[in-house]
């Protein structure tokens, strides 16, 4: 057995708020984030709902230079890491800097840097772009300037697995300190996707809701998306508990299957699998979880795949709630911001609900999706699943601290 | 079967059943109208190429979420070859009107 891991820090910017505490009060209370976007070119776009976050003003956090360098994306990355070392408290020796690190997941990247590149050498008639494009759009960049930003010097990297990518980050993260390669890593994800040539894409698949994100219900009707980031300190246990660090929950399994399927069609197995890995990678029993955060896309074959994978796996189900319906779906940032919702189970004993649920779906009987409505309940462990376009699956297990 | 083929004299029929026969790698000849798209073995992401090509050659909309394909109640028809070609007819109707 290795180290346990620790979470000692937590930190946000997603359409539900501007920091965790925001972000909890709103998943408890069941607070929807999705409604019309607004960006430029919007009215050619059939899709025109989205978990946008409105009142973002980057100028505040960042110094003139640094807007220069930083996409949308890369911002949300860095205030959500500015907070989680902030409440971590993270003081770091120097030979620790040296083997301390971050892994991100992004699913698109610099996506607004693109479209806005694109817009102004092919529609716009210029003949140049931001020199600092590629600086901006590359995938690594979060990755890079949080490791910059807090003298991380170790491992430093971002996985790019679609909707799974922020959920095989941190599992690659928690298997780093969990070996001691690193005494503490920074990771989650973070995606800015909304923008005309990002949404115009997702149209085309035909998998998106005109109307709001229903997981589990049967008048749901496709995925809605959203943007934003979420970051976690993770922390040798040993470390956090001698210098007296505060401890939001414990990262104890991690599991990731491909289905070697389909590129778009989920494969339950590959679901079965990542979750059975995850728990038994945890040393825990099916009766031990009792809740789940879905991957709950609110697509007509994720839910009836997921729910047919919960119940292979789970003779009787432990709640099991999709929070997509309020946060919108962050794309590689979705894992991430379900984890806040995970720790908010484990740590106040409040599962976050499935909004937008209106009746029941004979497709996906037999699980209690805790609708529209918060729970009170007392969580011991817990599962968060990403079931990723290409059938790339991640599944996490976390315990109460 | 009822063997109902098609000849060329048809524009709208032979265009659409062109890009259904792309799509299904077969020849345009080997289509009939009562075939079902399920049964030319056109998966979720041809269809989507499929919804792509129509929009693209006639110059239309067409209303479909994968979400609700099997449904079809606030959707077209899209099941067979026939019902296709007719979507497509209708599309271009109500364009015109």
């Amino acid at each position: 057995m290795g180290r346990r891991v620790a979470i000692t820090g937590a930190g946000t910017v997603n359409a539900l708020g501007p920091d965790v505490t925001t972000t909890w009060a709103a998943l408890a209370a069941g607070r929807v984030a999705i409604g019309p976007m607004d960006f430029e070119e919007i009215d050619r776009l059939t899709v025109r709902i989205g978990a946008q976050i409105k009142d973002w003003d980057g100028a505040a956090h960042f110094a003139r230079q640094e807007m220069a360098l930083y996409d949308r994306a890369v911002q949300f990355a860095c205030e959500a890491g500015r907070q989680a070392v902030a409440q971590a408290g993270l003081d770091l020796s120097d030979e620790e800097t040296l083997r301390a690190g971050v892994v991100m997941g992004t699913g698109v990247g610099g996506q607004t840097t693109m479209d806005d590149s694109y817009r102004a050498v092919h529609a716009q008639g210029k003949n140049r772009v931001h020199p600092f494009t590629i600086p901006r759009l590359m995938h690594s960049a979060a990755a890079s300037h949080l490791a910059m930003r807090h003298g991380l010097k170790g491992p430093a990297f971002t996985v790019s697995t679609a909707c799974a990518s922020s959920n095989h980050a941190m599992g690659l993260a928690f298997q780093m300190v969990r070996s001691g390669a690193a005494p503490v890593m920074l990771t989650g994800g973070s995606d800015a996707a909304l923008c005309f040539g990002g949404l115009k894409a997702w149209e085309g698949l035909r998998v998106m809701s005109p109307d709001g994100c229903r997981p589990f219900c049967a008048s749901r009707n496709g995925m809605v998306l959203g943007e934003g980031a979420a970051v976690f300190v993770f922390e040798d246990w040993e470390r956090a508990v001698n210098r007296g660090a505060t401890i939001l929950g414990e990262m104890v399994g991690f599991a990731m299957t491909s289905d070697a399927a389909d590129i778009v069609l989920p494969d339950p197995d590959g679901a079965v699998r990542a979750m059975r890995g995850a728990l038994g990678d945890a040393g825990l029993n099916p009766e031990d979880v009792g809740y789940i955060n879905a991957h709950g896309t609110a697509t007509a074959v994720n839910d009836r795949s997921e729910a047919l994978a919960i119940r292979t796996v789970f003779d009787a189900p432990p709640p099991v709630s999709a929070t997509k319906s309020m946060h919108g779906h962050l794309l590689g940032a979705a894992g991430a911001v379900e984890m806040l919702a995970v720790l908010m189970a484990l740590g106040d004993g409040v599962i976050a609900p499935t909004v937008g649920w209106q009746r029941e779906d004979p497709e996906v009987l037999g699980l209690d999706v805790v609708p529209n409505v918060a729970r009170r309940a007392k969580v011991g462990a817990a599962l968060s699943n990403a079931f990723a376009f290409g059938g790339m699956n991640a599944c996490l297990a976390v315990r109460r601290a | 079967m009822d063997g109902t083929f098609l000849t060329a004299s048809d524009d709208l029929q032979g265009r659409v059943i062109g890009i259904l026969a792309a799509q299904a790698l077969r020849e345009p000849s080997g289509l009939t109208l009562d075939m079902t798209l399920d049964g030319l073995g056109i998966d979720s992401l041809g269809m989507a190429e499929i919804i792509f090509a129509i929009e693209e050659e006639f110059d239309v909309m067409v209303p479909f979420n994968a979400n609700e394909s099997d449904a079809g109640a606030e959707t077209l028809d899209l099941r067979t070859v026939g019902s296709v070609c007719a979507a497509v007819e209708q599309l271009l109707r109500s364009r015109r009107g």
